[in-house]
């Protein structure tokens, strides 16, 4: 018989039917009696000091009701990442500061009547610039002759390395063994560049929030955020209102994928509502989206490594150049990222060097973005990997078998390096990497394909490559989570929750932990989520943490409510308690079979005797942060005479514990392979000679529809993680590390040609194979 | 200026005097209080603002609504109380197709459309349908079987 009854079953989706039908409402879906729109105006300058704004035309224009810029608001340094508190990012942001420092940063806002008055007043606002010197290449950000970007007053609310005269938005640093030894001992140094580039997470619903006075004056926010408390937390602090008087109200949100994990215009449309006393609105357009809101960093990453002739590698410098852009949101923490979440997977490696720095640049602005630092640093690893196990004669799946961390082993990274500062040391508890790597391996069917070169047309020749990684579940004694929960008289629960759903279905996993604690079925648990005056706390959704933080909450939070029931039906079976078990909405005494119903506890506990409500809540944290591990195998076809990249067929083996909700656990790994794959090959931001971006818009920044996509395999490999929620550990993020380093093994594969910039475009392989005389 | 525009809207007739120049999708969402059709680019490039226009399958932000006069559309709020669409919900939720559920409306109106033509499609015939309704959560294959499960449950309800 299956020990659970809910763990491991693919149950409804909660809002299945609710967004299938279109009645559930996104930010942009709420309707307000007088609402004012907002419009931003844009810098169309990469590097300028605004020397005036003149708003008279502007406020002219009819319905025009407030016009905001650096003259009239608050002035007040903050970072618009949604961290939790102090936030590692710097503080090197205004609302709206004199400077602008990219195409596409804001100047001011319009509010108005309607949306057409603003855009109207918008264009008559007249601003006078004195265009400064922009820079462009983060490689040269930190020479002496190089115009500094921000200014020195900007801070680091930690004590971590912050130098805005030199362009350094952050620097991190750690040197384990001794590496200069380890490159003495090498038989050969292999060493090389890798780069990737800028791209949008493209979440389907642009960014949104809208803002109201509620009956009792007070503020409330709604908005398309991962992280509504701390939202709370940034408008206040900006706005310098209490945060009592502010309630944030996340609704449905179209995918977010880390974009939304920014605090930037929520501040925007409280502020408008608090100076007119009317609710606000503002919707990004698509193209401010690409342009104006948060992006994936852009690396230049240095892997140096010191090899023996069977493959030891006796040092290994890893020295990532980070482009943070125009600001410094999520520079630390996706830096170190690049090495905390890379670097422990081979934690038998003595002697490591990681330095990483991010540097400013009048670019669009960086961001978290789904893998965060770990998909950068893991493309290069992993070809890293590939070049040097084909250079020793080696099976690079046994390769990777020998090398990487097991159960029962940890990593000196772990403890040197976490995200912006020390990290957590941590033993790994459950690690199925192994059997990863063989059913990936079998279901690619990669020895009867690794190094054939199979033709498979006149011009056209294949190649299999494949890629590990392992992420982490959430930060370690920083994120945290909890919920509280009360029981009705029909036996149905009320389940609160800080935690966000983002359309991923946390929703429902944490019903399923709440529900199998309780021994019932999934309907009998009443989610609601992210509403900062009903909810507890929760740090939000980022960093691979529901499940495991969010989950862990609930289940304590249910066990709680468990111990309740059970002393309540003691009270009326006269039994007593270890006798008792929980069993599909009864008490039952295993001796007697005597039973009492979760409607008769219920009402027994709120009208009958001592009466109470069994009710409870529960926090989390976790003091570790076990890593999911996955092997991912693909097959392309390489079209040597266009330079074209087919994936044939991606394969993607997963440890991520114990499966909560299988189809969800496909659906965030399929997603994440298919954003990883249309990464790899076509995402791209394109520039002009003044920094304007110049395919802000889905014709021209192509992205995967549902003709482009591959044979796509999953494997579930399930292990148990003792720390984990029933077992289980994250998987929201890490499928999409393997994609583009797997792709560029599998090109080398096939042609031998070796691709060290995302994305392969057509043009860069056929150059290549050219340049190697392979067509 | 101002045009009266007569359509018939989910099976009713509607009428309304509005700039003829505006776009459908704004006309549905602020003055029909339609707020299944979603804006995801407003360029037409995502299909989230996707809606059956005389039995095609047309992106609403880039039709103006001066264009529709006469025609006959139908939106996820009017398909929802049909037969064909409870097929489709269930067999989505069946297949994990729903993640963040925005770009899903859409992709009923593009499915519906497919099956009025095409009641038994390939693969091929699916993937081509919905090939103008972005979804970055699901990597589209869910999608699919979605449609492909509802195609083979609903034989003789297209």
């Amino acid at each position: 018989m299956d020990k659970y009854l809910n763990i491991g079953k693919s149950v409804k989706k909660i809002d299945a039917t609710s967004l299938v039908t279109g009645a559930e409402k996104f930010t942009s879906d709420f309707k307000f009696e007088n609402t004012l729109y907002i419009v931003i105006l844009y810098s169309p300058h990469s590097h300028a000091e605004i020397m005036n704004i003149d708003t008279t035309k502007a406020e002219n224009i009819e319905g025009v009701v407030d016009i905001l810029h650096y003259k009239n608001v608050p002035r007040v340094l903050h970072t618009t990442a949604g961290q939790g508190y102090p936030e590692p990012s710097p503080y090197d942001t205004y609302l709206f500061d004199k400077k602008v420092r990219f195409v596409g940063d804001r100047v001011a806002l319009v509010a108005a009547n309607t949306k057409e008055a603003a855009v109207q007043a918008k264009d008559k606002i007249k601003v006078d610039y004195k265009v400064l010197t922009p820079l462009y290449n983060p490689e040269k950000a930190m020479e002496n002759s190089a115009q500094q970007i921000h200014e020195d007053d900007e801070y680091a609310k930690i004590p971590v390395k912050y130098r805005p005269d030199i362009n350094l938005a952050a620097e991190v640093e750690i040197t384990l063994g001794d590496i200069k030894k380890g490159f003495q001992k090498a038989d050969f140094i292999e060493e090389h560049i890798y780069r990737t580039q800028y791209a949008s997470h493209c979440a389907i619903e642009p960014h949104a929030a809208a803002s109201f006075f509620d009956e009792r004056g007070r503020l409330v926010i709604i908005s398309s955020t991962q992280v509504p408390f701390h939202v709370r937390r940034i408008v206040s602090s900006v706005l310098s209102i209490p945060a009592g008087m502010i309630r944030v109200i996340k609704p449905r949100i179209g995918g977010g994928f880390g974009g939304k994990q920014e605090v930037f215009l929520e501040p925007l449309v409280s502020l408008v509502t608090w100076r007119n006393k009317r609710p606000a609105k503002i919707i990004l357009s698509r193209k401010e989206v690409f342009v104006s809101s948060r992006t994936r960093h852009p690396t230049r990453i240095r892997m140096k490594t010191g090899v023996e002739n069977d493959g030891t590698i006796t040092s290994l410098e890893m020295d990532g150049l980070m482009n943070a852009g125009a600001y410094g949101s999520h520079s630390l923490t996706v830096l170190s990222n690049i090495g905390a979440k890379v670097l422990p997977i081979f934690n038998k490696i003595e002697n490591i060097h990681f330095i990483g720095r991010s540097v400013y640049t009048n670019l669009p602005i960086g961001g978290a973005y789904r893998g965060y630092g770990a998909t950068q640093g893991y493309f290069a690893f992993n070809q890293h990997m590939d070049i040097i196990a084909r250079k020793t004669n080696q099976d690079i799946l046994e390769f990777f078998k020998r090398w990487h961390i097991q159960e029962g082993e940890t990593s000196n990274v772990f403890k040197a390096l976490g995200e912006g500062k020390e990290g957590v040391d941590q033993i790994i508890k459950s690690c199925k990497l192994d059997e990863c790597i063989d059913r990936g391996a079998a279901a690619i069917n990669w020895y009867n394909k690794r190094g054939k070169r199979i033709k498979s047309g006149k011009d056209r020749v294949k190649g299999v490559g494949m890629a590990v990684a392992m992420q982490g579940s959430g930060i370690p004694k920083i994120d945290m989570g909890s919920a509280s929960m009360k029981m009705n008289e029909d036996g149905s629960f009320n389940l609160l929750v800080g935690a966000t759903d983002l359309g991923t279905g946390s929703d429902t996993i944490l019903a399923q932990i709440a529900s199998e604690v309780l021994r019932i079925p999934v309907e009998k648990i009443i989610i609601l989520s992210s509403d900062t005056d009903l909810t507890p706390f929760d740090v939000g959704a980022y960093a691979s943490s529901t499940t495991y933080v969010s989950g862990s909450a609930v289940e304590k939070c249910a066990r709680k409510i468990a111990e309740q029931i059970i002393n309540v039906a003691s009270n009326i079976l006269k039994s007593k308690k270890e006798n008792l078990l929980l069993d599909m909405g009864k008490v039952i005494d295993i001796r007697d079979k005597k039973a009492v119903s979760f409607e008769e506890i219920s009402l027994y506990s709120l009208y009958e005797q001592d009466q109470f409500q069994i009710q409870s809540q529960a926090s989390h944290v976790s003091s570790e942060s076990p890593p999911p591990f996955i092997a991912q195998f693909v097959e392309v076809e390489v079209d040597i005479k266009t330079g074209r990249i087919y994936v044939i067929k991606f394969v993607s083996a997963v440890d991520c514990g114990q499966p909560i909700h299988p189809k969800l656990v496909e659906g965030q790994v399929e997603g994440s392979v298919v954003n990883g794959i249309s990464y790899a090959l076509w995402e791209d931001y394109l520039f002009d000679s003044k920094g304007r971006m110049t395919n802000n818009r889905f014709w021209d920044y192509k992205i995967y529809t549902a003709t482009d996509i591959p044979e796509i395999e999953t494997i579930v490999v399930s292990s148990y993680e003792e720390t984990g929620p029933f077992g289980a550990k994250s998987v929201g993020e890490i499928a999409i590390n393997g994609p583009a380093p797997a792709i560029a093994n599998a090109i080398y594969d096939a042609t031998g040609v070796r691709l060290f910039d995302i994305p392969f475009t057509p043009e860069k392989v056929y150059k290549k194979i050219k340049e190697a005389g392979r067509t | 200026m101002k045009k009266e525009i007569n359509f018939v809207l989910n099976k009713k007739r509607v009428n309304i005097t509005t700039d003829p120049l505006r776009r459908l999708l704004d006309v549905l969402r602020e003055d029909l209080g339609l707020k299944g059709v979603k804006e995801g680019c407003g360029e037409g490039e995502c299909g989230s603002c996707a809606v059956i226009i005389n039995n095609r399958i047309v992106n609403s932000c880039i039709v103006a609504v001066g264009t529709v006069e006469g025609a006959e559309i139908i939106t996820i709020e009017g398909y929802r109380k049909t037969k064909q669409y409870k097929l489709l919900e269930d067999s989505f939720a069946e297949a994990g197709a729903v993640q963040c559920g925005f770009c899903t409306p859409g992709i009923i109106m593009a499915a519906e459309t497919l099956l009025r033509i095409n009641p038994e499609p390939d693969e091929n015939a699916i993937r081509d349908a919905i090939s103008g309704n972005l979804c970055r959560c699901t990597g589209y294959n869910m999608i699919v079987e979605g449609i492909k499960i509802a195609s083979q449950k609903g034989k003789g309800l297209w």
